[in-house]
C-alpha cells in the first residue's frame, strides 16, 4: 500500500504500469497497476470537453424557443448549470432551470440547490412529485421509490410551461442504454424514447427541429466520464451539496446496499441500524439510494477514491438499476430521462 | 487515468462486419487497459452464462439494447471512454450490418482515427471496402486495418499479407492516406493491447501503442480563423472597458472557433455580408485572452459596430472561406424515403439554416465497383454526388479543407428528420458538376 509520508501526491490515477516520472519524494511503494504523477489534473483534454459542451448549450438555447435546465442538485447538473453560465457569459441564462422534487430529497441537497439558483439572476421552477400523487396522476409505488414517478412530474411540467427542449447532465458512460445516447435525443408527444428512432448526428451539426407538442432532450455532457466530471469539479472549484464527502451517518444495510435511516427507511426484519463514514456517489431518491463507506472528504480525495475504485456509479448505488440490466433502457421508454 | 499535457484526446471509430469480432476488440482494449468496472464484469459473467456463453463475452460489455444482446449483434452507435497514462479515448463502436450505413457515417464522422475490422478467416468482404470508402470519404487523417482472429488461421503470415495486399490495391484506386495493417487476436489478446508471441514476423507495435502514439489533427494551422456565430451576447451598457475602446458595449459574438488562429486586433471580415472590422477582445472560457486556437468556444467583440447575428462567420481577413449559394456535393443518403431531383429539403451548416433543391444527381457511387452510375433517385445508404440550389448564401470550405465548414445535414421539410450527411465539394460550376475524376472524390 501506499507510504503516504512520503508522498505529496496531487493525482493517483489507473493505467498500466509504466517508467515512473521525476519525483520530489525520496520512497514510494505502489500498486502495480497504478501510475504516480505529481503534475496536476490535464487541462488539455478537459478543455475540449468542455467547449464541446459549451457548444451543445449555446446551439439549444438559439435552436429551442423554450428550453428548460434540469437540475437535481447532483454533481452532473451542478457541472451543468456552471457550464451554462459560461456559455452565455455576462449575459442571463436564457432559460430557467427546472427541478423535479421527489420529495425524498436528502437534507442538504435542497438546501445546496436553493443556494446556487437563488439570488444570481437564475430562474427556478420547481416541479413536485407529491403535486403529482395528490393530484392523482401517480400513484406511490409500493416499495416507496419515487424514482419512476419523476418521469409523469416531468412530462407534466413540460406540457404546462410549454418546454420544447430539456437539457440535462446525462453522460453516456453512466449506464449501457445511454451509451447509445444522442445528444439531441428526440421524444415523441408521450415524452417517449425510442431506440431505433433517434436521428443521425454527423459532425457535430444537431438537429432540433420539432412538430408542436413534442420535445427533446440534450445532454450537453455525453462524453464526459465520472471521473472527468470530478476533474472539472477540482479544476472550476464547483459547490456540491455535502452528501458527496465522507461524513457520519446512521444507515442500515439492506440487498448489499447501505441506506440511510430515514422517514423513508426505516429498519425491517433483523436489520440493525448502526454509524459509519460514508458518502454518496450519486443523489437520488433516499429510499434507494446508497452510501458507499469512503473517508474521502475532499474532491481530491474522491479523485484518488475513484481511480481506485471497482465498482461504477450506477451499481454502487443505485437499486433500481439492479432489478434487470436493460432497467434504464425501459425507463426512457417511459419517458424517465 | 494521467494525461500529459500535451496528449489530447483522440476520437476513435471502429467498424466491421457482424460476427468478425468488433465488440470483442473493444471489450478487449477496455479489459487490458483496466477501464471496465468490477460490477460491470460482474453483470456482464452473469448475463454471459445465462446466455450459455462460455468465460466472459466481452462482447457482452459493449452491446447495450436490449434486442442487440438478445439478438447478439450491435444496431446503433455506442460510445465508450476510456484513458491510459499517455492519452484519453472516445471510441465510437459503429455497426457492420448493411442497414446501418449511416450510424457508421454518424459514429465516424468526428473521428480522427478508424479502426476497420476484417476477420482473417473470411478476408476483405463487400462490408470491408464499404467501410474503407467511407472512411475515405469522410476524410479521417488515419485509418488501421485489424486483421483479426489471427489464431484461427495458425497466425499465418500470407493470410495476412493477402488482406493487406487486396484491401491496399483497392484503396489505391481512390485519393487516400496509406493504411495502417496490424494482425491480431482480440479474443486471446495478441497485438491489442499486448505485443503478440505468435507472430514474430510482425515488428509493427500492438494497436493501443498505435493509438496512443499517433499525432492528433492540429486545424490551428491549417486555414484562417473561421469562427461561426452561433449565439450573440447583447452588450452590456456599461461604460468603456479599461483600454476606452467602448468595446464592452459591443455585443459578444459567441462560438467555437474551427479554424485556425484569433487574435485581438486581428482585421476580420464578417461572412456573407462583407463587412470589415477589428477583433477588440476575446473572452476564452478561463478568462479573457490575447489569442485563441481552433477547438476552443470564445465570446468576440469587434471594435466597430457591425450587425452580426447567428449564422454568420467572422474569418480573417485574407484566408477566407467561399460564399456561395450553388454548391456540388457529396451526399449520403439516411433517409427511408428516397432523394428525387427537384425535392426541397432543409440544410443546416455550421450554425446556418436554408432550403436546399437538389438541383441534379449526377451519380450513385457504387462501392462494389467504384464506379459512378447514372441514378434518378438516392436510396438509404446510397452515397452520390449531387447540384445543391441554396435558398441563401452559405460560407463554407471545401470539406477536404475543413471538416466543420465543409460538412452539412439535410432535413426532410416534413417530418424533421435528418436525411443525408453531406460534403461539399466545391462551388457549382457548370465544368464541374458531374465530371469528377476520381471514383471517390474526397480530393475534390
Amino acid at each position: 500500500m501506499r507510504d503516504s509520508e512520503a508522498m505529496t501526491v496531487s493525482t493517483i490515477r489507473r493505467g498500466r504500469a509504466a517508467p515512473m516520472t521525476t519525483t520530489s519524494f525520496d520512497t514510494l511503494t505502489f500498486l502495480d497497476d497504478l501510475e504516480v504523477v505529481e503534475d496536476p489534473p490535464a487541462r488539455n483534454h478537459l478543455d475540449a470537453l468542455e467547449a464541446e459542451a459549451v457548444f451543445v448549450l449555446r446551439e439549444v438555447a438559439a435552436e429551442f424557443e423554450r428550453p428548460a435546465l434540469l437540475f437535481s442538485g447532483g454533481k452532473d447538473s451542478a457541472i451543468l448549470l456552471h457550464l451554462a453560465e459560461k456559455a452565455f457569459s455576462p449575459g442571463p441564462l436564457p432559460f430557467p432551470v427546472l427541478h423535479i422534487d421527489t420529495g425524498h430529497n436528502f437534507d442538504d441537497v435542497l438546501a445546496f440547490r436553493d443556494r446556487r439558483t437563488t439570488g444570481v439572476g437564475h430562474r427556478l421552477i420547481v416541479a413536485s412529485v407529491q403535486d403529482s400523487i395528490d393530484q392523482g396522476r401517480v400513484v406511490e409505488a409500493a416499495d416507496g421509490s419515487r424514482n419512476r414517478l419523476q418521469a409523469t412530474t416531468l412530462l407534466d411540467a413540460i406540457a404546462s410551461h410549454g418546454f420544447d427542449v430539456c437539457l440535462g447532465g446525462g453522460r453516456r458512460d453512466e449506464e449501457k442504454a445511454r451509451a447509445k445516447e444522442r445528444v439531441f435525443s428526440f421524444r415523441n408527444k408521450l415524452g417517449q424514447w425510442d431506440p431505433s428512432g433517434q436521428r443521425p448526428e454527423p459532425w457535430s451539426i444537431y438537429n432540433g427541429r420539432i412538430h408542436a407538442g413534442e420535445h427533446m432532450r440534450a445532454f450537453p455532457i455525453s462524453n464526459w466520464t465520472e471521473l472527468d466530471v470530478w476533474e472539472y469539479i477540482a479544476r472550476e472549484h464547483i459547490e456540491l451539496p455535502s452528501m458527496y464527502f465522507a461524513h457520519r451517518r446512521t444507515v442500515v444495510e439492506r440487498d448489499g446496499m447501505l441506506l440511510a435511516v430515514c422517514p423513508q427507511v426505516q429498519p425491517r426484519g433483523d436489520e440493525v441500524p448502526f454509524e459509519d463514514t460514508v458518502r454518496y456517489r450519486t443523489v437520488g431518491d433516499m429510499s434507494c439510494t446508497g452510501a458507499v463507506r469512503s473517508s474521502a472528504a475532499t474532491v481530491a480525495e474522491i479523485i484518488d477514491e475513484l481511480a481506485l475504485t471497482r465498482v461504477t456509479e450506477r451499481g454502487a448505488t443505485r437499486a433500481d438499476d439492479r432489478f434487470s440490466e436493460a432497467a434504464m433502457e425501459d425507463r426512457k421508454k417511459e419517458g424517465y430521462f | 487515468m494521467s494525461v500529459s499535457a500535451d496528449a489530447g484526446l483522440l476520437r476513435v471509430a471502429t467498424a466491421g462486419s457482424v460476427d468478425d469480432g468488433k465488440s470483442t476488440l473493444i471489450g478487449r482494449l477496455l479489459w487490458d487497459a483496466k477501464a471496465i468496472l468490477e460490477d460491470q464484469v460482474a453483470a456482464v459473467t452473469h448475463a454471459s452464462e445465462a446466455r450459455g456463453h462460455d468465460g466472459v463475452n466481452l462482447a457482452m460489455l459493449t452491446d447495450g439494447l436490449r434486442a442487440e444482446r438478445d439478438q447478439g449483434i450491435t444496431i446503433d452507435v455506442a460510445y465508450r471512454y476510456f484513458a491510459t497514462p499517455r492519452r484519453r479515448f472516445v471510441l465510437t463502436d459503429t455497426p457492420g450490418h448493411f442497414e446501418y450505413t449511416r450510424n457508421m457515417v454518424t459514429g465516424a464522422s468526428n473521428a480522427d482515427l478508424a479502426v476497420i475490422l476484417v476477420d482473417a478467416c473470411n478476408g476483405v468482404l463487400e462490408q470491408t471496402r464499404r467501410h474503407a470508402v467511407i472512411a475515405s470519404m469522410l476524410h479521417l487523417p488515419h485509418v488501421v486495418v485489424a486483421v483479426n482472429k489471427m489464431d484461427l488461421v495458425g497466425w499465418d503470415e500470407s493470410v495476412f499479407t493477402a488482406v493487406c495486399q487486396e484491401l491496399t490495391a483497392f484503396v489505391n484506386r481512390f485519393d487516400e492516406p496509406s493504411l495502417t495493417f496490424i494482425p491480431m487476436s482480440a479474443k486471446l489478446g495478441d497485438n491489442v493491447v499486448e505485443p503478440s508471441d505468435h507472430m514474430p514476423w510482425y515488428s509493427g507495435p500492438p494497436l493501443l501503442q498505435y493509438l496512443e502514439e499517433v499525432p492528433l489533427p492540429d486545424p490551428a494551422h491549417e486555414l484562417g480563423a473561421r469562427l461561426p456565430v452561433q449565439w450573440v451576447v447583447a452588450p452590456t451598457p456599461s461604460a468603456a472597458d479599461g483600454n476606452g475602446n467602448g468595446a464592452a458595449g459591443r455585443p459578444g459574438l459567441a462560438g467555437q472557433l474551427v479554424a485556425g488562429i484569433l487574435r485581438t486586433g486581428d482585421e476580420v471580415v464578417v461572412l456573407p455580408g462583407g463587412a470589415t472590422s477589428t477583433i477588440a477582445s476575446i473572452d476564452a472560457l478561463r478568462g479573457p485572452v490575447q489569442e485563441a486556437v481552433a477547438g476552443e468556444a470564445v465570446t468576440v467583440r469587434l471594435v466597430d459596430p457591425v450587425a452580426v447575428g447567428r449564422g454568420d462567420m467572422v474569418c480573417v481577413k485574407g484566408d477566407q472561406p467561399e460564399v456561395g449559394d450553388d454548391l456540388e456535393a457529396l451526399v449520403c443518403w439516411m433517409g427511408d424515403r428516397p432523394l428525387v431531383v427537384g425535392s426541397n429539403y432543409r440544410l443546416k451548416q455550421t450554425s446556418r439554416w436554408c432550403t436546399a433543391e437538389v438541383d441534379e444527381l449526377h451519380y450513385r457511387l457504387d462501392i462494389e465497383t467504384l464506379e459512378h452510375v447514372g441514378a434518378a433517385a438516392l436510396g438509404p445508404n446510397d452515397i452520390g454526388s449531387v447540384s445543391l440550389r441554396l435558398s441563401t448564401d452559405l460560407v463554407f470550405d471545401a470539406y477536404r479543407a475543413n471538416r466543420s465548414t465543409g460538412s452539412f445535414i439535410l432535413v426532410d421539410q416534413e417530418s424533421n428528420v435528418t436525411v443525408a450527411a453531406g460534403m461539399i465539394v466545391s462551388r457549382h460550376t457548370p465544368e464541374a458538376a458531374g465530371r469528377l475524376d476520381r471514383p471517390v472524390p474526397t480530393a475534390g
